[in-house]
């Protein structure tokens, strides 16, 4: 019953490594735009509307991945909502990765120097324009180091999908084990993969940070 | 079909969710301190003078970084099965978990190590103190007090990635969840119920943490500053 790894394996698995980066990308931009509600939800002048999203992330950062996932797949048709393994595993990293870029994105935003805040009212802009103009496109450049680290984040729990039977390269890497049963040699193979996605990012996240250390000595004196 | 949530039939079974709670607990404390003891000592390790210790501790930590821990406990699942070893889940799943805490936590201690200033441990020197007393009084402690917050959101973070282990079947709180849910069909209720579980925990893990902290670092809590 079991043969040899083939090129249909690696097929296989390179199918897999597609969807792990396709679920990785929906999870970047839901959770990116969820995330980017929240940062500014948690900075607003409402009392209630802070709390609420404060609250949304504590929530979520203490609960499992996992736990969302199978709340979502498993939790949901009892109540009468079907959802397939990819909607099920794209609205739970949604979730999830909303809560985690949100708080990420708030501390850029105030991180921003006071006396620009202080300027741009100053020079009479409104809110609105005081953050489009003023603070989201200086925030923008502190965010960038951190937010292409979490995206390593990202690609390694798109792993978790898995258990919801959704085939990314984690699942893959189950199916072909169970017809061939070599168990080392073909999760070793999906580790090298998941290193070959990750690896790169987690070199750029490091030097973007450098550059932005280096960018932020010369503009502060201080 | 009407939405009707019925709680009961899972708070019934409070005795196995109590048991998983508990053993995702202790997970989560060998990992953090058997993880938390590898992680400082790799750090330390980055900056030996010898190039292949270094290399060595750099190439566990990228490894270890740019992999899911889904996978590493399966690569040592099975990869210790077909070394011959026969070992509970529980204790694969403690060693995949601690193996992966100490590739996170010697990157937060590094950050420490390297924010502590030369000039420092010049004065140390210029006191006479010796190899060892300058690395545990002005270098390890002192950097660990630094990074401190950041060390005890990793190992809540680690508490919450316990749950990948039952796919393992380590029986921690997932696990008995999963259970529960095949049990008595009432998935949805089951889930919210070991969230909340997960949620306490996390604060539980975060208080403890802070308590400790206040016992360890006596200066920092003298001057009110976190340094």
């Amino acid at each position: 019953m079991s043969g040899s790894l083939n090129l249909n394996h690696l097929l296989f698995l390179g199918q897999g490594a597609l969807w792990t980066v396709g679920l990785s990308l929906i999870a970047l931009l839901g959770g990116g735009l969820v995330g980017f509600l929240v940062a500014l939800c948690r900075i607003s002048p409402s009392r209630a509307v802070r709390v609420l999203s404060g609250a949304y992330v504590q929530l979520i950062q203490g609960t499992p991945l996992l736990v969302i996932m199978f709340l979502t797949y498993f939790g949901l048709p009892p109540l009468g909502i079907t959802v397939s393994p990819l909607a099920a595993a794209g609205a739970s990293l949604t979730i999830y990765v909303g809560a985690y870029l949100g708080e990420i994105w708030r501390g850029s935003i105030e991180s921003v120097p006071r006396p620009q805040w202080e300027a741009a009212e100053g020079l009479a802009l409104s809110r609105t324009q005081r953050m489009a103009k003023v603070i989201l496109p200086q925030a923008f450049r502190i965010a960038t180091p951190p937010t292409v680290g979490f995206m390593v984040q990202i690609v390694k729990n798109t792993s978790l999908a898995s258990v919801v039977g959704f085939v990314e390269l984690a699942r893959a890497g189950q199916i072909i084990n169970n017809s061939l049963f070599e168990p080392f040699l073909i999760y070793a193979i999906v580790a090298i993969v998941y290193f070959a996605l990750c690896f790169p990012l987690s070199r750029l996240s490091q030097r973007l940070e450098r550059r932005g250390a280096r960018g932020r000595t010369t503009l502060m004196p201080a | 079909m009407t939405l009707q949530l019925d709680f009961g039939a899972v708070l019934e079974r409070w005795p196995s969710l109590l048991e998983g709670a508990l053993l995702t607990l202790q997970l989560a404390v060998i990992a953090t301190l058997v993880g938390g003891a590898i992680g400082g000592l790799a750090a330390v390790g980055r900056r030996s003078r010898s190039a292949a210790v270094s290399r060595l501790c750099e190439v566990y930590v990228e490894a270890i970084r740019n992999t899911p821990l889904l996978v590493q406990i399966f690569l040592v699942y099975f990869g210790l099965a077909s070394l011959g070893f026969r070992f509970s889940a529980f204790a694969v799943a403690a060693l995949a978990l601690t193996i992966n805490v100490g590739a996170y936590t010697s990157e937060i201690v590094r950050a420490g190590l390297d924010a502590i200033p030369r000039g420092q441990i010049e004065a140390a020197e210029g006191l006479a103190l010796s190899r060892a007393q300058i690395y545990r009084h002005v270098v390890l402690l002192p950097a660990i007090e630094r990074v401190y917050p950041a060390l005890t959101s990793q190992f809540v973070l680690l508490m919450l990635a316990s749950s990948v282990t039952s796919q393992i079947s380590a029986e921690e709180l997932t696990a008995v969840a999963n259970y529960i849910q095949s049990d008595t069909y009432r998935a949805f209720e089951t889930y919210i119920v070991v969230a909340v579980i997960y949620l306490v925990l996390s604060l539980v893990m975060r208080a403890g943490f802070w308590g400790l902290g206040l016992v360890l670092f006596p200066r920092r809590r003298r001057l009110g500053t976190p340094l």
